[in-house]
């Protein structure tokens, strides 16, 4: 133990003085940036190395940047005692990035050196990391994933007024809207899991929010409105569209995944805006939030115009409280930054199966963020077992680690950002991945996807499908599907059918709220159970509405969007399924499988729906004014004219020389005679 | 016939804004692709004697698509003996190139029939092409379907309902596991050789509907771009519209569309599309022997141009015209137009209506005054309406059912083919019914009245009158085609003892049946391959089979449409002239 601390000791002493040189540039350089754009998230965090004393500010954020402090270790005890407190409280919620826990594992060793505490630490940590995970179908999956977490209350009365790492603009909006959780997606495309498998994180196509106020607000629906507004405001996206008619409180699909056992819907708000579009006007402000910006670290791969010649992008936001330390008698907050992008081998590869980061962001990496205090890229190499290679890696690194993630035993292989080393002489970090065979292999089905689709043709019934498919061999398991729909398609509730196999499945838990015209949308959330290796269908038919004239969109003969459904499920694992491995593994792990392998949780996003609904020709108002105002005009003014006129009794008229007279007379504006 | 002439007609003009500039930059180069493509296909097609599943398959799934297959199968209720078919069980192969970044919801499809012999495999050899190019561009705002359907209208009809989940025609079909949201437009390719002169545009779907007016324009501002010579109805457009031969080309060009439109019958793969909202046509490469060929490249050049602004459609096809008649490629009549033509032509039907009340009423009148008389004659006189209009109808009702139930009779009893069985049933029970007993009113009621056959006539006329009227809302030309005929000499006709035997014969050269064969031999006059009366004959009798055949496997209104409600309307006015 004590080697192992001066050890540590060591290494950080050395990482100080190695460190001192470069990202001193670094900094005076972020500095003067800075000062040409005045930001108002980083300039304040910013302007605590300002007006503080710089050199002292800057070596306890070297110091951080070592690999192995005490730092990590702390949010590895307290990433851990989530997934423990949630296991306890909520079996079918643990945390969805279970992925960064997981990966964290490999420091468990540090965990004894809690106590000691070289150099004074900040309150606020931030740590970047990159997995780039090959897929079977040729195209390549990369997740950034960037953490701040900040050791304060928000919420404890005494005003926050310094900011460091984390951004201003979110902890004012979490204090103010007293905000327990917040959750923000925008994804752009839908992730194929037939052929991707499962993401690291999923997200539904379009803008998904979701929040959790705390138990202190009053009034949630105005807290919830005003919210939205900011956030709009602040990702610059058409979030001010979340309205009464698109906001549902899911009785159990979302609960908490920080801190915190208060599950009452009441604080919860949901909504889904599927026509959203997201593009760089997004990714901008997203980027914005980050430490380092895009200026260094793993973030100056974010090249706008490489993220969206992709197949997929979803960047993401998570906000929720975690505990400081593993006695959890203080709380800190954890921002959560996530980017997910899938390059598509057709596309953008060029369909030869070669990927490097250059390849896809058009950039290397030349050094790690100097703010962060770890900063690492994964590579995925699972695939790749040492017999058979399917891939050469290169730069190749000996640092490997196995993790479970969704269920599957995955190896990386790691590569550390913040070792100077493995730059190489170019100073830039150029992350090669060549297949050796051209052909794509086939994925295996992911145990659970969905599909959903509207059937029937014509503009006044139709019928909504979802079809949820478990291609487990043999374990059943329970799914949550939860279903929000327009109050313009009138649900028949009682044509609810769900089948599998032929036969009728019985939902053990059903949650409907009926609509209310132009107020809100139907919520169904049901329980089902999905047989082994089965396909279950839920349909049910609806009619659509006809709407006032004003409610249609702009683009009404586009159609209504329905948003995605979600299905959350704790799905077997892949390693559980997997009945040939008695061979390799010892026979004493075989009979029961380890908890933390047998299942795991998934939330599965179906497309989103296209539906058309009866719209009238809106050239017709225009026909009907044209109209209304031609037969106004004639019968007003005939009328006018008979209620003004004097009649008088006309004298027998004269002979043809007095009409021509009259005639002429008329023309001259003369009075007949 | 004036909607022929030009004031009549209008220029074709882009009302949908996306598709308003022909600004797209085609850079399909991939011809020679697809020609060797063609000949993979026709190899591997000779080998499996059938669709070559397993090689579309693979070829679509290494281009980068999602593949999947359906197979279906499906039962005729008589053996189709121009396609030679019976019991038909085949596999539709689709793959769909994922927009990036697209969510789903939007799509455009390209189908490719794989027909028997050596048809078409030029089309799947360009569709194989164009998918391929297609994958490797980044623009693709709505996913592309890639569909090549096995037997062609029944895979088609398969494939649309699986896809919508609806089940209308009895077919039987594996659950579909992909899709790709709300369909926008579709195209359908037949291609049967490697160079063609011409590109032919077919419209008329299924129950006489037609795709939204810009697609075909679209179709229209692309051959003009690429300068590929395009045809409608097999005809090119000429732009000497004042001179007596442009007017007689217009003329017959407008009539072969409205024959084939008002047939009911889809003109090829797209019109089974238009039932579900998704405007489509077909479009047809002709090896014709002028000496100016175009190349597979230069039709890939004009699919993908097409392809790429159905790509930049916000909304759905909506802004131009669903109904309209097109004597060229660049002129159309509207709906505007050719309704009154008709209006004028259902007014007789009313007027005569009216004036037969007026003469009721009158005559009603003075019985009225004589008292006792009138009651007499007014009250069997319902009765003596409702039993001819009840016997014809049952009549229809006969010669909708039972020729496809009575065949195995028919087949022991004659020595006939089943379908042969079917058609001549049809045309026995039509016929029969022509002799059936009408005169009821005189077994219930002695002998009939003036005021009888009046009222039935009244009837009848309102009746037509209703009946056309809606037939020609839904499908013009079927409608059109039938009052021209029927509306004259119906509302003449009066049981006159002199001229029975003209009223006679004038009605039966009005009858539905004669119609047709009239149609017959009008649409070969028209595309100038004419026939002889036995050969117009034997085509009449394969459009009956045709025409039940396409009521059973597609759901064609035609052959209900005729047997239930026209064909016992004219036995209505049969009974008129017969009346005693």
């Amino acid at each position: 133990m004590v080697s192992h601390r001066l050890g540590v000791a060591v290494l950080v002493a050395t990482a100080i003085l190695l460190a001192e040189s470069e990202p001193n540039r670094v900094e005076s350089e972020k500095l003067q940036d800075v000062s040409g754009s005045p930001d108002a998230v980083f300039s304040d965090a910013e302007g605590g190395f300002k007006t503080g004393d710089g050199t002292s500010e800057t070596i306890p954020g070297q110091a951080e940047t070592h690999p192995h402090p005490i730092e990590t270790g702390q949010a590895d005890s307290a990433g851990r005692w989530v997934s423990i407190e949630v296991g306890s409280v909520r079996v079918e919620e643990p945390v969805a990035d279970e992925k960064l826990e997981n990966l964290q594992a490999e420091f468990d060793l540090q965990d004894a050196l809690q106590q000691s505490k070289p150099v004074p630490t900040p309150r606020d940590h931030f740590a970047e990391e990159l997995v780039i995970r090959p897929l079977l179908s040729g195209d390549i999956y990369t997740n950034f994933q960037f953490r701040t977490r900040w050791d304060t209350d928000l919420h404890r009365g005494k005003k926050v007024s310094h900011y460091r790492l984390f951004p201003k603009s979110l902890g004012q909006v979490i204090s103010k809207f007293s905000v327990r959780e917040l959750h923000i997606s925008f994804t752009q495309g839908f992730w194929r899991t037939t052929q991707w498998g499962q993401p690291l994180l999923s997200a539904p196509p379009g803008a998904e929010l979701w929040v959790w106020f705390q138990d202190s607000v009053a009034e949630v629906d105005v807290a919830w409105r005003e919210l939205t507004s900011v956030l709009s405001g602040i990702f610059c996206a058409s979030l001010n569209f979340i309205d009464s008619t698109n906001t549902v409180q899911p009785s159990a699909s979302f609960k908490p995944m920080g801190l915190g056992n208060v599950t009452d819907q009441r604080f919860l708000r949901y909504a889904e805006l599927p026509r959203e579009i997201v593009c760089t006007e997004n990714l901008t402000p997203w980027k914005k939030l980050l430490p380092c910006e895009s200026q260094a670290g793993l973030a100056v791969l974010l090249k706008s115009e490489k993220l969206f010649h992709s197949s997929y992008h979803s960047q993401a936001v998570h906000v929720r409280p975690v505990c400081k330390d593993s006695a959890c008698r203080e709380t800190s907050w954890e921002l959560s930054q996530t980017l997910g992008i899938v390059f598509d081998l057709h596309a953008s590869g060029q369909s030869k199966r070669e990927w490097s980061l250059f390849k896809m962001f058009s950039r290397t990496l030349t050094e790690p963020c100097p703010l962060a205090s770890r900063s690492k890229v994964y590579v995925d190499v699972t695939d790749n077992p040492l017999g058979e290679e399917l891939f050469d890696l290169s730069p190749a690194v000996s640092l490997q680690t196995q993790v479970v993630v969704l269920g599957d035993r995955r190896t990386f292989t790691v590569y550390d950002l913040l070792t100077p080393e493995l730059y190489g002489p170019t100073c830039s970090l150029n992350i090669l991945l060549k297949w050796r065979q051209q052909e794509s292999v086939d994925m295996h089905r992911p145990v659970l996807h969905t599909e959903r689709f509207v059937s029937g043709y014509g503009l006044q019934t139709g019928e909504i499908n979802t079809l949820l498919y478990n291609s487990h061999p043999f374990r059943a398991f329970p799914v949550l599907l939860m279903e929000t729909v327009p109050w313009y398609l009138r649900l028949y509730i009682h044509t609810l059918t769900v089948q599998s196999k032929g036969k009728e499945n019985k939902p053990s838990y059903i949650h409907y709220l009926p609509s209310k015209d132009r107020q809100r949308p139907h919520l169904l959330e049901m329980l089902v159970q999905l047989p082994p290796h089965s396909v279950t269908k839920v349909t049910v038919q609806f009619e659509r509405a006809l709407l006032k004239w004003t409610e249609y969109t702009p683009d009404p003969n586009h159609g209504f969007y329905i948003s995605s459904s979600v299905v959350s499920a704790m799905v077997p694992s892949v390693v559980a399924m997997d009945t040939n491995s008695t061979e390799e593994c010892p026979l004493f792990t075989t009979l029961f499988p380890s908890t933390e392998e047998s299942s795991y949780f998934v939330r599965v996003y179906s497309e989103p729906l296209l539906v058309n609904l009866p719209t009238p020709d809106f050239s017709m108002p225009y026909n009907v004014i044209c109209l209304t105002c031609t037969v106004v005009a004639v019968g007003y003014g005939s009328l006018y004219n008979l209620l003004t006129r004097t009649f008088q009794a006309e004298e027998p008229s004269g002979g043809l020389a007095k009409r021509l007279a009259n005639v002429i007379r008329r023309l001259r504006g003369v009075p007949a005679l | 016939m004036g909607l022929a002439f030009e004031p009549f007609m209008l220029r074709t003009y882009m009302s949908e804004n996306a598709m308003g500039s022909t600004m797209v930059e085609e850079k399909f180069v991939f011809g020679e692709r697809a020609i060797s493509y063609t000949r993979e296909f026709a190899g591997q097609k000779k080998k499996t004697g059938g669709m070559p599943v397993d090689w579309l398959v693979k070829t679509m799934k290494s281009r980068g698509l999602e593949v999947y297959t359906q197979s279906f199968s499906q039962t005729l209720p008589f053996p189709d003996e121009v396609k030679e078919r019976y019991m038909v069980r085949g596999t539709n192969v689709y793959g769909i190139l994922r927009a990036p970044r697209g969510p789903r919801t939007e799509s455009i499809v390209l189908s490719a029939p794989c027909s028997e012999g050596n048809n078409n495999n030029q089309a799947v050899g360009l569709l194989l092409a164009l998918a391929s190019y297609f994958r490797s561009q980044i623009y693709w705002a709505k996913d592309i379907i890639f569909l090549v359907n096995e037997h062609d209208l029944i895979g088609t009809e398969a494939w649309l309902e699986a896809y919508h989940d609806v089940n209308m025609t009895g077919l039987r079909s594996s659950p579909m596991q992909g899709r790709a949201g709300a369909i926008q437009a579709a195209l359908s390719l037949e291609l049967s050789s490697d160079v063609i002169t011409s590109m032919d545009v077919a419209i008329e779907g299924l129950n006489g509907q037609l795709p939204n007016l810009d697609l075909v324009n679209l179709f229209y501002a692309f051959c003009q771009k690429t300068g590929v010579l395009c045809t409608i109805q097999g005809k090119l457009q000429r732009n000497d519209w004042n001179t007596l031969p442009g007017y007689t080309h217009s003329l017959s060009t407008m009539l072969l569309m409205v024959l084939k439109q008002g047939s009911g019958r889809p003109q090829g793969d797209h019109g089974l599309f238009l039932r579900y909202h998704i405007e489509a046509v077909t479009m047809r490469g002709i090896n014709s022997f002028r000496q100016y060929k175009f190349d597979m490249t230069t039709v890939g050049k004009l699919i993908e141009g097409m392809f790429r602004k159905l790509n930049n459609l916000l909304e759905r096809f909506h802004q131009s015209y669903f109904f309209y008649l097109m004597p060229s490629l660049t002129r159309f009549v509207s709906i505007g137009y050719y309704m009154p033509a008709f209006g004028f032509l259902a007014l007789i039907l009313v007027l005569r209506a009216l004036d037969l009340w007026v003469q009721l009423s009158d005559s009603a009148r003075p019985l009225e005054d004589g008292a006792s008389e009138g009651e007499q004659d007014s009250s069997p006189s319902l009765l003596t309406l409702a039993t001819p209009v009840i016997i014809c109808h049952l009549t229809g009702l006969a010669l909708y059912y039972l020729p496809v139930l009575s065949q195995e009779m028919a087949i022991q009893h004659f020595p006939v083919s089943e379908t042969e069985a079917v058609v001549l049933t049809a045309i026995a029970i039509y016929v029969a019914g022509l002799a059936l007993p009408h005169n009821t009113h005189r077994v219930l009621s002695g002998a009939g009245t003036e005021r009888g056959w009046r009222s039935l006539k009244l009837f009848s006329l309102l009746y037509l009158a209703v009946l056309l009227g809606c037939t020609t809302l839904i499908n013009f030309s079927l409608g059109f085609i039938l009052a021209v005929t029927m509306i004259p000499v119906t509302a003449f006709i009066q049981p006159h003892r002199s001229s029975k035997v003209l009223h006679g014969v004038a009605l039966i050269l009005v009858s539905p049946a004669t119609t047709l064969l009239l149609s017959i031999y009008l649409y070969h006059e028209l595309i100038e391959y004419p026939v002889t009366l036995l050969e117009c004959w034997q085509h009449f009798l394969t459009a009956v089979s045709q025409g039940i055949l396409d009521h059973h496997l597609y759901g064609s209104l035609l052959y209900p449409l005729i047997a239930l409600f026209i064909y016992p309307c004219w036995l209505q006015f049969w009974n008129i002239v017969f009346w005693k």
